[in-house]
């Protein structure tokens, strides 16, 4: 069963990375780039213990903290990109 | 016999896991427009997770590593609808709309709407009458 969530979770992180090439706006690319780091959490632990060695979950741990953190960062940058072009005081009010 | 049970309640979780994400990815990759893209990876997401992470904790046992899937699960849980949240607000406060107002109203009102969302104190003049008319 491990076998089989290890394929299924390739699967998706294919049709992540899909969906992440063909979005048409930026959003779309950050929220397909958002779950692809969520399902790499999920392949690191189940890949820990496929091998039988639960210490690689620390890793998982790691790149948890660091997904959020990039999805977070990438937004902030790209949030008053789009309409916000022409009136720089209230970008800088927010 | 507890140890067949707990293999086969752990194979079931992981199953499932595997059911819902990729209904999520399927949905991801599918669906028409942008906000219902999102509701299909910002619930699946937090669903699969927990599915299966829990089907990993049965097949660890007593041990460190139920400690540390906790722990991810735990982190999961805080991140991933915050992450969702921030993605729908970023979308709203830019120029990718809510898809059925009119595009025309869009541009003309997109200023005094975004002025409105994010000032509330400042509002009290003619603003809501011709914002009900951009909702509808």
């Amino acid at each position: 069963m491990l076998n089989a969530t290890l394929i299924a979770l390739l699967v998706v992180m294919a049709l992540a990375l899909t969906r992440a090439v063909l979005g048409p706006t930026i959003h779309d690319r950050i929220l397909a780039v958002n779950m692809f780091g969520t399902k790499t959490v999920l392949l690191i632990a189940v890949i820990c213990f496929t091998l039988g060695e639960p210490e690689y979950l620390d890793i998982a741990l790691v790149y948890a903290l660091i997904n959020f953190v990039s999805v977070i960062g990438v937004l902030r940058y790209f949030e008053f990109r789009n309409s916000n072009a022409d009136s720089t005081p209230e970008a800088t009010r927010d | 016999m507890i140890d067949t049970l707990l293999s086969y309640a752990s194979g079931l979780l992981l199953l499932l896991g595997c059911f819902f994400m990729l209904t999520g990815a399927i949905g991801l990759l599918r669906f028409p427009d942008y906000y219902s893209r999102m509701h299909a990876a910002g619930i699946t997401d937090t669903l699969a997770t927990f599915l299966i992470i829990s089907g990993l904790m049965l097949a660890a046992g007593w041990s460190l590593a139920l400690f540390k899937l906790g722990l991810i699960m735990l982190f999961i849980f805080f991140t991933s609808p915050t992450a969702s949240h921030a993605l729908a607000r970023s979308a709203q406060l830019s120029a990718l709309r809510l898809p059925h107002m009119p595009a025309e109203a869009t541009h003309k009102n997109n200023k005094r709407t975004r002025t409105m969302a994010t000032s509330e104190s400042n509002t009290a003049g003619p603003e809501p009458e011709t914002a009900v008319d951009t909702r509808t």
